[in-house]
C-alpha cells in the first residue's frame, strides 16, 4: 500500500509539533522515522495511524483519504513501544483479537481464526507458547507477539513506534535482524520510528530525518549520511565538527586564513566535516590546535583539539588520525578536511 | 531467594538476622495484645459454641427466625455490593478518567461511609427514605423505608468505598496506549471496554465486591433504623443476635455469631484467593 | 457519504462529550441519593428549629455525659492502638520471620468481623455467665455495662487502623535508614526517635486519624457492651439511638451532626495529607 503524506500540520495547545510535512511512501518500503525526542516522529506515526487528527493537511492511503477514516476502518497494524499487549488474555486471544471483534459478516469462523493465530505464531517463531500470558514471556516474545496481533488483521501499512526501545542491547541487535528478514517476506509497507540513527542506517530502506516537527531529509542510508543536507542532519548522524568560515574568490578561509581547500561559490557559513574525513598535514595553509584529549577508538584514534578563537572560548573539533601519527597530548596538530560542506549562515 | 538459601543452610529459623534493634520487644508486645484484644475473646466465642454440641448448633440454626435473619442478611448484602460494583465502577471510571468541576471534592467524599459513624448513617438514611422523607415520598406509594429495600439502600451507602478503592488504582494505572492498541485492531469503545478493560479489572472488581459484601453481612448501625427489623421480612442477622442477648439467650447469640464469623473467614480466604491467582497470572494487581 | 465528512477529533481510548456528559450526570445523581443528601438531611434536621434548640440539646446533660464518655473513650483506645500499630509494624517491616503473612491476616481480622460480634466476644467473656466475670465482680471490678467494657469493644473494633497504615509505609521505606544510624552510633530508641518516627509522622496521623474516627463513631460493638445507661455508659452514637428512638429528631440530629462533623473534619485533614505528602502517605485501604 502506497501512503501519501500531503503537508500535513498538527497543533498541539498551539504548539506546533509537525509543521508542514509531506512524505511518500512507495508500497513496500522499510521506512525509519529518525530524529530526537519532540522531533514530532511519534505524533507522524500516530497520524497515520488515526490515532490523533492533523489540525490541517491530508494522508492517502493509495487513492483513498484516510484522513476521512477512524483508526478502526484504516486497517493498520501498530505496534506499540510497550506493546500494549492485553495482560488478561493469552498469547493466542491477544493475537486473535484483531478478528474477533470483527462484525458478524466479516469475522471468519472460529477454525479459522485459530489456524490464522497458528500460522502467525509460527511466523513469529513462538508456536507453544499460544497459552501463555503476557506476564509469563520475555521482553523479545512480548515485542513478537504484538507484531503477530497487528499482522492478525491483515494491515495494509505496519507501523512501530520505537520497536526496540525497552529491549536490551543484545536481543535489539538480534530482533533488528529478524524484523528485516521478516520484512523482506512479508512485504508490507512499514514505518517505524526510532532515536536510535545506527537502527535506522542498518534496518530502513529510506530514512526520513525530522527534527522540530519538520522533516530535514528523506534518503537511504548512504544520502543522509554521506550527503546531509542541512546542518541538522550532519550533526545528529555520526560524529561532525564545524567552524564558522567565509568563502571568497574560490578559496575557504578561517579567521581570514587560507586553510588549504576551495569551494565554487563564495559564501560566509559554517563548515561541517566528519572524524575520518581528515588529513594532517604539514602545509601552512591548514587548521591547526592543540591537542587536549587523545582516545583510542578501534583501529584508529580520535583526537580533541582546541583552535584558538583571538581570547573567546577556543573551538572544538575531534579529529581522526592514525595510530602511529605524531600526535601528542599538548603538541600542535596540523590537518585539513578532505570531505566537507559548508551551510550559509 | 536469599530466604531460603540461608534457612536451608541454618536449618529452620524463625527469624532472619539483623542488626535492627528490638525485634523480641515488639513482636512479643503485638503478639500478647494481639491475643489479649482479639484472639482470646475470639477463642471463648468458638469455646462456648463448642459447648452447644452439633446438635444444639444446628437446633438453632435451623429455627426458622435465625435462618430467615441470615437470608435477609446476606441476601441484602449481595445485592447491595453489586450495585456498588456496578455504580462503584462508574464512579471510579468518571473520577479517574474525566476532569469536571467538583471531581475533587467527590473523591474525597466517596470515603464519608467509612469516616460517618453508623449510627448517623442509619439515622440519616431512615428520615430520607422515609414514606414522608425527601426521597422516600418521591417514589410513594411503593415503599423503601422499613423493607428489606431499605437494608439494601442502608448497605450500598456501607459497601461503597470498599468498591471504589479497590478499583480505582487498578483503574488509574491503565495504559492508553492499551486501548489505543485495540482501537487498531478494529475494536469499537463499546468492544474495547467490554471486551479489554472490565476483564483487566475482573480481580479488583471481585475482591472490591468481597470487601463490601463482607462489611454488608456484618452491618448494624447504618442498617437497624431503616430496616424496620420485621422478624421474618427485614430483621437482619447482627440484630438477631442482640435480641437473643437481650433475652439472655447466649446460645442463640453464640451460635448465629460463630456462623457468620466463619462466612467471614471465608470471604477473607476468597479474597486473598483472588489477589494471589491474579498476582500469578497477570503480574502485579 | 458526504465526501466532506470529516471524522471526529477524538481520541480513540476516550468518549464523545455527549457519553462523559450521560455518565458524569448518572454519577453525580447517583451520589446525590446515597452520599450528599443523606449528609444534608443531618444538618438539615439538627437544625430545623433553629439555632437555640440546637444549643439546648447539646447542653443537655445526658447529650454533654455522652459526649465526654466518647471523647474519654477515644482517648483511651487511640493511644492504645497507636502503640500497638508502632510496634507490630516495626516487627513486621524492620524484620524477616516465619508466619508474618499470617500475623498480618490477623491484625486485620476486626475488619471483617461484625460489631455486634466484636461486642458479643467479650460479653461472653465477662458476662455473669462466664469465668472471668463473677470473679471481677466479686473484687468490685465491673468491665460490662461499664466504662472498661466500652473501652474494650472500642480497641478491638479500632485495633487495625494505625498498624494497617503503618505497615505497607514502613516496607516501603525498608531498613537502610535505621542500619545508617545504628552504625553511626545511636541507640536502639534514639534510631527510632530521629530517624523512624519522622519518617512515618504524616501516616501514622492519618492512621490515627482514621482510628479516632471510627472510635468515636463505633454503635454495633459498644451498644452490645455498655447496657445504655443514660448519662453513665451511653457514647454519642447510642445517645442518638436512644433520642431517635424517643422521637426526639432534632435533639438526635443535633449530636449526630457533631459526629458528621467529625466525619467531615476527619475527611478533609485525610484530603490535605493526601495532597500534601502524596498518596504514598496515606496508602492501604481501611
Amino acid at each position: 500500500m502506497e501512503v501519501k503524506i500531503n503537508n500535513i500540520r498538527k497543533e498541539f495547545d498551539r504548539f506546533a509539533a509537525l509543521n508542514d510535512v509531506s512524505l511518500n511512501i512507495a508500497s513496500g518500503e522499510l521506512i525509519a522515522l529518525l530524529g530526537p525526542s519532540g522531533s514530532g516522529k511519534t505524533t507522524l506515526l500516530r497520524l497515520i495511524a488515526g490515532l490523533d487528527f492533523p489540525t490541517a493537511g491530508q494522508i492517502f492511503f493509495g487513492e483513498e483519504d484516510a484522513s476521512r477514516h477512524s483508526v478502526q476502518e484504516r486497517n493498520v497494524g501498530f505496534v506499540f513501544q510497550h506493546y500494549a499487549l492485553f495482560r488478561h488474555m493469552t498469547v493466542a486471544q491477544n493475537i486473535g483479537f484483531g478478528l474477533k471483534v470483527r462484525p458478524s459478516a466479516s469475522r471468519p469462523p472460529k477454525s479459522e481464526i485459530k489456524k490464522r493465530v497458528s500460522d502467525l505464531l509460527d511466523m513469529v517463531q513462538l508456536s507453544g507458547l499460544e497459552n501463555r500470558y503476557p506476564n509469563q514471556l520475555s521482553g523479545g516474545q512480548r515485542q513478537r507477539v504484538a507484531l503477530a496481533r497487528a499482522m492478525a488483521i491483515e494491515p495494509r501499512i505496519l507501523l512501530l513506534d520505537e520497536p526496540f526501545g525497552a529491549l536490551d542491547a543484545k536481543v535489539r541487535k538480534e530482533l533488528r535482524r529478524w524484523l528485516r528478514e521478516f520484512h523482506d517476506r512479508t512485504g508490507h509497507t512499514t514505518v517505524f520510528v526510532t532515536h536510535d540513527q545506527e537502527e535506522a542506517l542498518e534496518l530502513a530502506d529510506r530514512v526520513v530525518v525530522m527534527s522540530q516537527g519538520k522533516i530535514e531529509q528523506v534518503g537511504s542510508a548512504d544520502d543522509v549520511y554521506d550527503r546531509p543536507q542541512s546542518p541538522f542532519v550532519f550533526s545528529f548522524i555520526g560524529e561532525s565538527s564545524h567552524l564558522p568560515v567565509e568563502v571568497k574568490n574560490g578559496t575557504v578561509l578561517f579567521q581570514g586564513e587560507p586553510i588549504g581547500i576551495s569551494e565554487k561559490t563564495d559564501a560566509a557559513g559554517d563548515l561541517f566535516f566528519r572524524p575520518e574525513d581528515v588529513v594532517l598535514t604539514d602545509e601552512k595553509d591548514a587548521l591547526f590546535g592543540k591537542v587536549t584529549a587523545c582516545r583510542r577508538l578501534a583501529g584508529t584514534r580520535i583526537a580533541e583539539i582546541d583552535i584558538a578563537n583571538n581570547g573567546h572560548d577556543p573551538f572544538h573539533v575531534e579529529v581522526e588520525v592514525p595510530l602511529h601519527a605524531p600526535v601528542e597530548l599538548g603538541s600542535e596538530a596540523r590537518f585539513r578536511p578532505t570531505r566537507w560542506k559548508i551551510f550559509n549562515k | 531467594m536469599t530466604a531460603s538459601a540461608t534457612a536451608s543452610r541454618a536449618g529452620w529459623r524463625v527469624k532472619q538476622p539483623s542488626i535492627i534493634p528490638g525485634f523480641g520487644l515488639t513482636l512479643g508486645f503485638s503478639l500478647a495484645y494481639l491475643s489479649l484484644i482479639i484472639l482470646i475473646p475470639i477463642a471463648g466465642l468458638l469455646w462456648r459454641t463448642a459447648e452447644l454440641g452439633w446438635s444444639g448448633f444446628f437446633a438453632i440454626l435451623s429455627d426458622e427466625r435465625t435462618i430467615r435473619a441470615l437470608y435477609v442478611s446476606f441476601g441484602t448484602a449481595f445485592i447491595a455490593a453489586l450495585v456498588n460494583v456496578i455504580f462503584g465502577t462508574l464512579l471510579a471510571w468518571v473520577l479517574t478518567r474525566y476532569r469536571f468541576p467538583g471531581r475533587r471534592l467527590i473523591d474525597a467524599m466517596v470515603d464519608l461511609p467509612f469516616a460517618l459513624p453508623t449510627a448517623v448513617a442509619g439515622i440519616a438514611f431512615a428520615s430520607l427514605y422515609a414514606p414522608n422523607g425527601w426521597i422516600g415520598s418521591l417514589f410513594m406509594p411503593f415503599r423503601i423505608a422499613f423493607t428489606p429495600i431499605g437494608i439494601v439502600i442502608a448497605l450500598i451507602f456501607i459497601g461503597l468505598p470498599f468498591v471504589v478503592r479497590t478499583v480505582q488504582p487498578i483503574m488509574e494505572e491503565i495504559d492508553k496506549e492499551v486501548e489505543e492498541a485495540a482501537a487498531t485492531l478494529g475494536a469499537n469503545r463499546f468492544q474495547t471496554i467490554f471486551n479489554v478493560l472490565l476483564p483487566g479489572l475482573t480481580p479488583a472488581l471481585l475482591t472490591g465486591f468481597a470487601l463490601a459484601f463482607a462489611r454488608g453481612v456484618g452491618e448494624y448501625g447504618s442498617v437497624i433504623f431503616i430496616a424496620g427489623n420485621i422478624p421474618y421480612v427485614s430483621e437482619i442477622a447482627p440484630l438477631l443476635i442482640v435480641i437473643r442477648l437481650e433475652e439472655f439467650n447466649y446460645a442463640g447469640a453464640t451460635a448465629i455469631a460463630t456462623i457468620m464469623l466463619l462466612i467471614s473467614f471465608a470471604m477473607l480466604l476468597v479474597i486473598n484467593l483472588i489477589q494471589a491467582w491474579s498476582r500469578r497470572r497477570y503480574g502485579n494487581v | 457519504m458526504s465526501d466532506n465528512r470529516r471524522i471526529s477529533f477524538r481520541n480513540p481510548a476516550d468518549e464523545s462529550f455527549s457519553t462523559k456528559l450521560i455518565l458524569v450526570a448518572l454519577t453525580l445523581v447517583f451520589l446525590a441519593f446515597f452520599l450528599f443528601l443523606p449528609l444534608v438531611s443531618v444538618f438539615y434536621e439538627a437544625f430545623r428549629e433553629g439555632w437555640v434548640t440546637y444549643e439546648e440539646a447539646l447542653l443537655e446533660p445526658d447529650a454533654w455525659a455522652a459526649i465526654q464518655l466518647t471523647l474519654t473513650v477515644a482517648a483511651i483506645a487511640v493511644p492504645l492502638n497507636l502503640v500497638f500499630g508502632l510496634a507490630a509494624s516495626w516487627a513486621i517491616a524492620k524484620f524477616e520471620f516465619k508466619g508474618k503473612a499470617f500475623l498480618i491476616t490477623l491484625i486485620d481480622l476486626p475488619f471483617s468481623i461484625s460489631p455486634v460480634i466484636s461486642g458479643l466476644v467479650y460479653v461472653l467473656l465477662f458476662g455473669s455467665g462466664s469465668l472471668l466475670g463473677p470473679f471481677l465482680k466479686s473484687y468490685g471490678i465491673e468491665i460490662l455495662f461499664a466504662v472498661p467494657g466500652i473501652v474494650l469493644a472500642t480497641v478491638f473494633v479500632t485495633f487495625p487502623f494505625v498498624a494497617r497504615e503503618l505497615i505497607p509505609l514502613m516496607q516501603e521505606q525498608g531498613t537502610g535508614d535505621e542500619e545508617a544510624a545504628l552504625s553511626l552510633g545511636a541507640s536502639g530508641w534514639q534510631t527510632f526517635w530521629y530517624v523512624t518516627l519522622p519518617n512515618i509522622k504524616w501516616g501514622l496521623l492519618y492512621g490515627v486519624l482514621l482510628c479516632n474516627a471510627r472510635a468515636m463513631g463505633e454503635f454495633g460493638a459498644v451498644s452490645v457492651v455498655s447496657g445504655r445507661i443514660r448519662g453513665l455508659t451511653n457514647t454519642m452514637p447510642l445517645h442518638v439511638e436512644i433520642l431517635y428512638n424517643e422521637y426526639n429528631m432534632v435533639a438526635a440530629f443535633a449530636v449526630a451532626s457533631l459526629l458528621a462533623l467529625l466525619a467531615l473534619v476527619t475527611l478533609a485533614l485525610k484530603t490535605f495529607l493526601e495532597l500534601r505528602f502524596g498518596a504514598g502517605a496515606a496508602g492501604g485501604r481501611h
